[in-house]
């Protein structure tokens, strides 16, 4: 994700939080906006001209950190399908 | 000012320097609704802005699509991307043969890349039952020119190398027996899907609405209805109802009952990884299912049953557990995978698994439904949009036009179609 990105991104009309996010896929990599949201929010307050306030941020998604498949795995509310037998 | 497509022919369609030169899609329509609309379209889904898309390429350009909230707010923003050609009825199966030659050339039709890849799809089955279920579909599909075919165990994990087929080292699973392989399925990536549609549709003259939530609707003495938003009202002489799981919501406005519901399903990203899973992998016995995005991501999904119908979207461990669980005994090298992130969106169930298409019923025959797609909206989009077109332009209905019907729940006529009962996922 650059500023060009994201003012094209604008340029393009998709200039809610939401949208530029599907739009440029920022805050769908590794960090999930944790490093990214901020600066764009800030960036994006300024090309469409708008109060901070006005941009509230996107929905954040668990987990709350990258989590291994493994772990997950051996939580006990897993649904259990017919061959799910063991504990 | 909105910048002006050249032509028809515009060649920039297949520029390949990732500056494709086509106007904003909603710039200029954050004011007033018009005052009139041959067609207003409510819901900015993939439904509805295909359908819009190709009115417009058909010559109907007065056209408003009116979206509560941004473009791939509801399930089209939301879902796995899965294109398949492997069903059970006749129909469906013909439709997605469609479809998949109208997602092969949206790249170069449509000017924006939808990163679609057709690595196949492969179902699963751990029983006997299982397997005939996938022979009776695939006997059906071979007679439509679908090559699916049947693949034993070992096969299956040529295909995919890193498939458990014992059925878990663990103990307690049942192996793999075999499993149905269509390398011609594949996935898309929905959102620029959905930019696509929105500024071709938008330079031929259709006029887009974002955050303008119908609230109101009323059927006119004189013809077409009144469709009231904050923005403003607009007459129009037609209505399609593309709101997906909120459909039931819109028609009620007027008095229209739609029998579909909203059933909330998760789906999970992982990290990105380097390219190695071809295949979209689904299990028959849990709807598991999960594929290798472009990005490099594993996106996927599981069946949690046991959940009432909801609007709900929010995020649950039990998903997430029962998905890690199913998918790591399935091909156990993914346990060290990381899941990035998890979200939710809603089918829109319909009773019998088919859509909902059509007039709404004699008293509304200018009010029509394009809902109750269930899980496969995303991939039937661009030839139920291609066909509604023509129907609304004038070409004789097809057949799902008088198949797919809402009085089909209610005068029997559903029975004497084929249930359609492949919804896996
Ligand atoms: C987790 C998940 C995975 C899926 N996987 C697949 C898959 O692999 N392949 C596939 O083909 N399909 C899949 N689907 C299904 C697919 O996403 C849907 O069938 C499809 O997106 C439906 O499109 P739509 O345009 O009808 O509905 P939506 O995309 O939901 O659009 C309806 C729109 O209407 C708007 N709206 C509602 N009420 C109003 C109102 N009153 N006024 C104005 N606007 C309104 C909403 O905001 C929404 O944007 C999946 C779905 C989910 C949830």
């Amino acid at each position: 994700m650059t500023l060009a990105d994201l003012a094209h991104s604008v340029s393009r009309g998709y200039r809610d939080i939401e949208e530029v996010k599907r739009y440029t896929g920022f805050g769908t990599g590794p960090c999930q906006g944790k490093e990214c949201l901020a600066v764009v929010a800030a960036e994006l307050a300024r090309l469409t001209q708008q109060p901070p306030e006005a941009i509230p941020p996107f929905t954040s998604r668990p987990p709350l950190s990258p989590t291994p498949l493994r772990l997950l795995a051996r939580d006990p509310g897993a649904h259990r399908f017919s061959d799910d037998t063991e504990k | 000012m909105l910048p002006v497509m050249d032509d028809e022919e515009d060649d920039s369609r297949a520029d390949v320097s990732g500056e494709i030169r086509l106007p904003a899609t909603l710039e200029g329509n954050t004011g007033p609704l018009p005052e009139n609309c041959e067609i207003a379209i409510v819901g900015g889904g993939v439904v509805g802005l295909a359908i819009a898309y190709y009115l417009a390429k058909r010559g109907l350009t007065d056209v408003v699509v009116i979206e509560r909230g941004y473009l791939a707010e509801g399930a089209s923003g939301r879902n796995g991307g899965g294109v398949r050609q492997q069903w059970s009825t006749e129909i469906n199966i013909r439709l997605m043969q469609e479809s998949v030659e109208l997602c092969r050339r949206f790249a170069v039709d449509l000017g924006v890349n939808v990163w679609f890849r057709q690595g196949g799809y492969l179902f699963l089955a751990r029983d006997e039952k299982e397997i005939a279920r996938l022979e009776k579909n695939i006997d059906i599909q071979n007679r439509c020119g679908v090559k699916t075919r049947m693949v034993d165990p070992e096969e299956a994990r040529g295909i995919v190398p890193e498939l458990d087929i014992t059925g878990g080292s663990s103990a307690g699973g049942q192996p793999i027996i075999g499993g149905a392989y269509n390398p011609t399925d594949g996935i898309l990536f929905p959102w620029p899907f959905l930019w696509g549609y929105a500024r071709q549709a938008a330079a031929m003259g259709v006029k887009i609405y974002t955050q303008t939530p119908v609230g109101g609707l009323e059927k006119q003495p004189s013809g077409g209805y009144v469709v009231r938003t904050p923005r403003g009202a607009v007459h129009a002489r037609r209505v399609i109802n593309a709101t997906g799981a909120w459909s039931p919501q819109l028609a009620k406005l007027i008095g229209v009952e739609v029998p579909t519901f909203p059933i909330r399903h998760e789906i999970c990203s992982s990290e990105p990884l380097k390219p190695f899973l071809k295949p979209m992998v689904s299990e028959l016995r849990s709807g598991l299912y999960c594929s290798q995005s472009m990005r490099g991501e594993i996106v996927g999904g599981v069946s949690v049953p046991g959940h009432a119908s909801t609007y709900a979207m929010g995020s649950t461990l039990e998903f997430l557990a029962t998905y890690a669980r199913r998918l790591v005994r399935l091909m156990p090298i993914l346990g060290e995978i990381k899941i990035l992130r998890q979200w939710a969106g809603p089918y829109d169930q319909s009773p019998d698994g088919n859509p909902v298409l059509g007039a709404a019923s004699a008293d509304h025959p200018d009010f029509f439904l394009a809902c109750g797609f269930v899980g496969h909206g995303f991939m039937m989009a661009p030839i139920i949009g291609k066909l509604y077109a023509e129907w609304l332009t004038g070409d004789a209905p097809h057949e799902i036009f008088s198949r797919y019907t809402l009085g089909r729940f209610t005068d029997g006529s559903g029975a004497s179609y084929p249930k359609e009962d492949f919804n896996i996922g």
